[in-house]
């Protein structure tokens, strides 16, 4: 066993722990800060319910080691909103009933922002139809197929498609 | 029974704890914040039969941070399991007990340690050495071995016979003998398997994620010698269960006898790959149904003789067959059920136990006779809606099997489509649509609530109830604010806690009838004493108990909630790849009690229903004597894209023999006949018949007639 001593940006606050090389960025987070809205479902980066956003971009924290990421900054559900209000969506989600049990839910609302940038700068899919468009159509087999990294037992997914539509709006 | 005036029911209310899911503030039973806690890691067998030789936990002792390492020869021993044979919740409520083991995956022994990494790596250097027996894990119906359990799940009688089914098959002018088989499958509930056990001078209080909190405890208590009032099990949010959290699995006890041996509390939480041993999943089936017809499609005959396995230790016995006891009419008929005990995990619950597989071989055996009548199958179906229940005689309480499948045709278009299969093609694909039943009784469990109103005008109710993701909290707050004649806005409603007063789980799709009843009954007896008091809340506030015993109607009355499945699908015709951009259920479950969740129960039923036609299968390798597919790699449930549009729909049913609120339940219905409609879609696309779950690539490129 041996520990590093390391330093994270975590929902705009600077966290300096200590940590066993071994633990990933999941548990740094749950176990170590207390902060349990990432989710761990599978821990093998299977499932998505520990999306985060990692310097901006949605990645599993389950497959990250927590000391590889020294300085990192890391958004999570609770940062979402930048305050007491709720982001666009999350309350569509809420609108929509994009959830049942909850437990995915964190990582698919990270997910759906990390998600929204890229379609934004304009990263293609493989079903966007043309390539040479300067702006992605965010049509439902686009967040479907974008969104198919985080799973949801409880089946609400025609839910969250139209929750991340209407908000993407 | 005063009449429940309804203002907030059925309407599709926001769920009440929407904002902590979406902002991360639900706390699920692993993030209970424990001061001290220490951490579990469970070393399984890996052997299938046999017994365990040794367990030589020296270099697991020397790495700093180790607190225990506990095995048979070391755990507490817990009260003796009576009856013998023991019953099924006892068997899942022990562990390290002996040196038996039933099935690979079994805890032999589990490390307490500082840190979940020290406690991991501690497991992995036990060294655990076992004596080996041959292990038997094979299901197959000729086996010589197969048991008559004494009764199947919920209480079913195993076998049931009318008529002279042989004769009148003999006899019939079209008749049906097919085999359908459905595979093991896992619930993998999103949120794993989780208990913070936590001993003090009162007891143990758990942090546990379960589907009743109170059968939990019982359970609990029983094994550990414990007045049930000195455990505590608290559990306000669920990350699904799906049945796998009906009962206790090995994991509790576990925790709790670590942390007696650690003297700390201890965490634990499955791995996503231990759940597919201990935490329980849905038989494989191998179901032979054979109907007979006249030449008008009016049955004679319904024969479902159902094969499936139990373990080692306990004898779980899925009733699958029953719900062809109840479909469709016919004067001969005979269900069956017989059980393989083989060295493999415990089967338990999972969505719709009985229903869910029996429902798609039935269905799709309907989907197959109906051509052979040359009728349409919604016909073959309104043509053997029985009048009274086929085998008890009991009128149904309301029926709307017809309504649904009348109401699906027209949304979906039903009367533009060309029965003859194997004939639209449109590029790269084969499109075809089906149809089928689905069925789910409207059942009900005692429950006892508490409601109580604050001088400040506040009401409170309080049910030791459970919401997995039902909507359960919600929907119980929607009764209460009716049964107390207030406003949604002043009605506060507690569950999830033995603290509350004593109610059964979220299963059988029992959970609104049940918790709902007591809470109405609790509600009049309140208004009733602030009636006596002229409306003036005392200084110390008010309350009053109610109950809801099981509901007496039922010895008058079959009741089931019935819908209709509908499904498009289109399959390409060089890969065989099955995509299903429609789905239609259309549902007569009772009144809905909120718009919103009803609509997500039943899509979510649904897409399961999707994922089991499609995608579940865990494949016993039966040399490992395991399954070997136990991640969500390797068992693949039905993600975004696999899922196209589904529509939910229902039928409007007012049945005053229920519930003082009218409801059925909706937990199930929706992942029942889904299977079938989608089998008998893929059928009317290509002319294959898959009568084995799921609808792999082989099964259809293997048998695709020539292009």
């Amino acid at each position: 066993m041996i520990d590093a001593e390391i330093t994270l940006r975590v929902n705009g606050s600077e966290r300096h722990l200590v940590v066993d090389t071994r633990t990933t960025l999941l548990d740094a987070l749950r176990e170590r800060l207390g902060i349990t809205g990432p989710k761990k479902g599978c821990d093998h980066g299977q499932c998505g319910a520990c999306t985060v956003l990692l310097d901006g971009r949605r990645a599993n924290s389950c497959l990250a080691l927590a000391v590889a990421h020294q300085g990192a900054d890391v958004v999570t559900i609770e940062g979402l909103a930048g305050g007491d209000g709720l982001h666009p969506l999350q309350r569509s989600f809420i609108a929509h009933d994009g959830f049942q049990c909850g437990y995915c839910t964190p990582g698919q609302l990270c997910s759906a922002v990390g998600m929204l940038r890229e379609v934004e700068a304009g990263w293609p899919s493989v079903v966007t139809s043309d390539l040479d468009t300067d702006g992605i159509e965010l049509t439902p087999d686009e967040i479907r197929e974008r969104m198919s990294g985080n799973l949801c037992r409880c089946g609400a997914y025609v839910n969250i498609v139209a929750a991340i539509g209407e908000a993407a709006r | 029974m005063t009449d429940l005036i309804v203002r907030a029911i059925g309407a599709p209310l926001d769920r009440i704890d929407g904002r902590h899911k979406v902002t991360g503030a639900a706390t699920y039973a692993y993030e209970h914040a424990i001061e001290g806690a220490a951490y579990l890691a469970l070393v399984q067998s890996t052997i299938a039969a046999g017994r365990i030789a040794s367990v030589d936990a020296t270099a697991a002792h020397a790495l700093p941070g180790v607190l225990a390492v506990i095995w048979h020869e070391n755990a507490p021993r817990l009260e003796p399991l009576v009856p013998a044979p023991p019953t099924f919740q006892d068997v899942e409520s022990e562990a390290l007990q002996s040196d038996v083991v039933a099935y690979r995956g079994q805890v032999v022994a589990a490390v307490v340690a500082e840190t979940p990494e020290v406690a991991r790596e501690a497991a992995g250097l036990l060294a655990v050495k076992y004596e080996e027996g041959q292990h038997d894990v094979e299901l197959r119906a000729g086996r010589d071995d197969l048991e008559t359990p004494p009764r199947i799940n919920a209480g079913h009688p195993t076998d049931t016979a009318a008529g002279d089914v042989e004769a009148a098959l003999a006899a019939a002018p079209v008749s049906l003998d097919q085999t359908y088989t459905t595979p093991a499958t896992h619930n993998n509930p999103m949120e794993p398997h989780s208990t913070v056990a936590i001993w003090n001078e009162d007891g143990v209080t758990l942090y546990d994620s379960n589907q009743g909190p109170h059968l939990i405890r019982g359970n609990v208590a029983r094994v550990f010698g414990l007045p049930p009032e000195r455990v505590r099990v608290i559990s306000p949010y669920i990350g699904g269960g799906f049945g796998s959290k009906v009962l206790p699995h090995p994991h509790l006890a576990l925790a709790i006898m670590a942390a007696r041996v650690a003297g700390r509390p201890v965490k634990l939480a499955l791995t996503r790959q231990q759940m597919f041993a201990i935490a329980g999943y849905r038989t494989p089936t191998i179901q032979r149904i054979r109907l007979g017809a006249d030449r008008d499609g009016r049955l004679t005959a319904i024969s479902h003789d159902v094969v499936e396995q139990s373990s080692m230790a306990h004898r779980f016995a899925e009733q699958t067959a029953v719900p062809s006891r109840l479909m469709y009419a016919a004067a001969n008929r005979r269900t069956t059920h017989r059980l393989a005990r083989l060295h493999v995990p415990h089967p338990t619950f999972m969505r719709a136990p009985g229903e869910c597989p029996g429902m798609f071989a039935l269905e799709s055996a309907m989907d197959e006779m109906a051509i052979a009548c040359g009728l349409d199958p919604i016909e073959l179906r309104i043509r053997n809606v029985p009048s009274a229940h086929p085998e008890s005689g009991l009128p149904f309480s309301s029926h709307g099997l017809v309504a649904c499948l009348r109401e699906g045709a027209a949304r979906f278009g039903w009367d533009r489509r060309d029965p003859q299969p194997g004939v639209r093609r449109e590029g790269r694909w084969l499109l075809g649509s089906g149809v089928a039943s689905a069925t789910y009784p409207a059942r009900r469990a005692p429950a006892t609530a508490i409601a109580r109103v604050d001088r400040d005008g506040t009401f409170r109710v309080l049910v030791g109830a459970s919401d997995v993701g039902t909507g359960a909290w919600t929907v119980l707050t929607q009764i209460a604010a009716d049964a107390l004649g207030q406003p949604v806005e002043r009605v506060r409603v507690e569950i999830g806690d033995t603290a509350l007063p004593v109610a059964g789980g979220a299963g059988g799709s029992m959970g609104t009838a049940s918790w709902g009843s007591a809470i109405v009954d609790a509600a009049q007896k309140l208004r009733a004493r602030l009636l006596e008091l002229d409306d003036v809340i005392p200084a110390g506030g008010l309350e009053a108990g109610g109950e809801a015993g099981p509901n007496p109607a039922a010895q008058q009355f079959a009741m089931h909630s019935f819908g209709a499945q509908f499904a498009e699908v289109r399959v390409d015709v060089d890969t065989g790849e099955v995509r299903v951009p429609r789905l239609l259920g259309v549902f007569a479950g009772g009144r809905i009690m909120n718009a919103k969740t009803a609509r997500s129960q039943l899509l979510g039923g649904m897409t399961m229903g999707l994922s089991m036609a499609l995608h579940e299968e865990s494949i016993l390798d039966p040399n490992l004597g395991d399954y070997a597919n136990h991640d969500f790699a390797s068992y693949h449930i039905a993600a975004n894209a696999d899922v196209g549009a589904i529509e939910v729909a229902w039928v409007e049913e007012e049945d005053p023999h229920l519930n003082p609120m009218g409801a059925k339940g909706l937990g199930e219905i929706g992942i029942v006949g889904t299977a079938a409609a989608i089998a008998n879609a893929v059928h009317h696309a290509t002319g294959v018949r898959v009568r084995d779950l799921p609808i792999r690539l082989d099964r259809l490129l293997d048998r695709r007639p020539p292009a």
